[in-house]
């Protein structure tokens, strides 16, 4: 088995997937598929990727039916007889070919209240957060997320609910909301709160079994669900 | 105005214009349907047990009502069961009819209220109907 | 662009298919069900002959396959509050196996009162 069939997808919106004829390689990743059918075959492909070595998470795409970063994916890890399909991210308006756009993604983040509030100034003395305390776990535990949008394209809720901000959003909410040296957390409570927040998640935990970095969203979303909840009963959202 | 909401609106703005209930709201039903659901969880499993120990020799009325009608406990048990059961049921086919049928606002709330009332004055009718 | 089933082709989205399945079932037989208990308002010679169709084969298939969905909606419901609102640890394919093994159990139970 010398050659991959691999079906691309072609257009926007609307399209259809194209098929290529590229030269398997060994240890080859999905991105070296796509890159050699750029620069070989049709140099109108449209792709995303920056790294290459899962540090940036520009590459995320569609392989097989499944969100995935095309860098740090062998086609040996999910090629099926000799055919490879790859698609753009699901739930975001495609660009162009395999380029999603991602401007809402990041949106909600900013809508979830992502940014940090600071409460401090470079005058005070810095702040001390103990490794092993609590909140320091909590944040630890989803803090190495890098935007990719695996999570986001792979859950079922927000393709049902558009309005939801997503599994990416609501885990940075969360790890904020743990942040002991953060001003903001019950506007970021108020936030993320009610149908197109945490509340909406139903725990299909699509987001966890993506998330590259082994980061559960579901995780998170249910710590927001109990901690919007105490606001609420306490009167502070 | 503090610096994040210059850069990014005030917060809590994630929902459309057209939705008709407050975030507060959603918490609360999101709220009232975990805590029907610790109900019924009891309820359930005393129901399942009872059904499963009633269907041997095949339903009779005879047998059920000797059971029910009177008891004060019986009673009891099956009016918290209806209650909880038409708080938990509509706001679960709330999500279904939002997520899969795409109704939203007003109409949503009306069916689901609907919903709740059938159910309720249907169930709570039954309960009278077997302990009276 | 849509994902398709491929994308949820994982044991807690299946969980997550049977609870609102069985859910969605369960809440269109309760009518039928208060109803039919409501005939014991005219007394318990109408209520017998109302459960009289209970005896058919179908009917009673159909009975085993809502004590399925009852107890399938009960384990899968406890297992929700647990993931929701306990300390988050690594038990969810523990408490999916728990609650597919309770609903085994009261379907077999029942299914043997049956018959």
């Amino acid at each position: 088995m010398n050659t991959l069939r691999v079906k691309i997808w072609r257009g926007r919106e609307q399209g259809a997937l194209q098929e290529f004829e590229v030269p398997r390689r060994e240890s080859q990743t999905v991105l070296d598929v796509v890159t050699h059918v750029q620069r070989a075959l049709d140099p109108t492909l449209a792709y995303r990727f920056a790294c290459r070595v899962g540090m940036c998470g520009s590459c995320a795409m569609s392989v097989n039916g499944r969100a995935r970063w095309t860098c740090r994916t062998h086609v040996d890890q999910v090629i099926e007889g000799d055919t490879l399909e790859i698609a753009p991210l699901t739930n975001l308006p495609v660009i162009k070919d395999l380029v999603a756009d991602m401007s809402e993604f990041f949106d909600k983040w900013a809508r979830a209240r992502g940014q940090f509030q600071p409460t401090a100034t470079r005058k005070d003395e810095f702040a001390r957060v103990r490794p092993d305390s609590s909140e320091r776990e909590q944040v630890d535990a989803g803090i190495e997320c890098i935007g990719c949008g695996v999570c986001y394209a792979s859950c079922d809720v927000v393709t049902w609910n558009p309005d939801y901000l997503g599994p990416a959003a609501l885990n940075r909410a969360w790890t904020l909301v743990n942040d002991v040296r953060d001003g903001a957390r019950d506007e970021r409570l108020g936030a993320v709160a009610g149908d197109a927040g945490c509340q909406a998640c139903h725990t299909h935990m699509s987001c966890t079994e993506r998330c590259p970095k082994k980061i559960s969203p579901t995780a998170a979303i249910a710590g927001l669900k109990r901690a919007t909840l105490g606001a609420l009963l306490a009167g502070r959202i | 105005m503090r610096l994040a909401e210059r850069e990014f609106g005030a917060p809590a703005c994630g929902r459309s214009a057209s939705t008709v209930m407050s975030a507060r709201s959603q918490v609360r039903l999101w709220a009232a349907q975990r805590a029907s659901a610790v109900v019924l969880a009891l309820c359930v499993l005393v129901h399942l047990m009872t059904l499963i120990y009633a269907v041997r020799g095949g339903l009779s009325a005879a047998e059920i009502l000797a059971r029910t009608r009177g008891s004060v406990t019986w009673g009891a048990f099956y009016s918290i069961f209806v209650i909880a059961v038409a708080v938990h049921a509509p706001i679960g086919l709330r999500a279904i009819l939002h997520e899969w049928l795409a109704m939203r606002g007003a109409r949503l709330n009306a069916v689901v209220a609907i919903v709740a009332l059938v159910l309720m004055v249907l169930g709570l009718r039954a309960v009278w109907a077997v302990v009276a | 662009m849509k994902s398709d089933w491929r994308a949820r082709a994982h044991p807690a989205w299946w969980a997550f298919a049977v609870h609102r399945i069985s859910g969605l079932l369960l809440t269109l037989f309760l009518p039928l069900h208060f109803l039919t208990l409501g005939v014991a308002l005219n007394g318990e010679a109408a209520l017998q002959s109302a459960l009289v169709w209970t005896e058919q084969p179908l009917i009673k298939a159909g009975e085993v396959v809502l004590v399925l969905l009852l107890a399938a909606h009960m384990a899968g419901g406890i297992r929700l509050l647990m993931l929701e609102f306990l300390p988050w640890r690594n038990w969810q394919k523990s408490l999916l196996a728990l609650a597919a093994g309770l609903t085994v159990v009261a379907g077999g139970a029942f299914l043997m009162n049956l018959v």
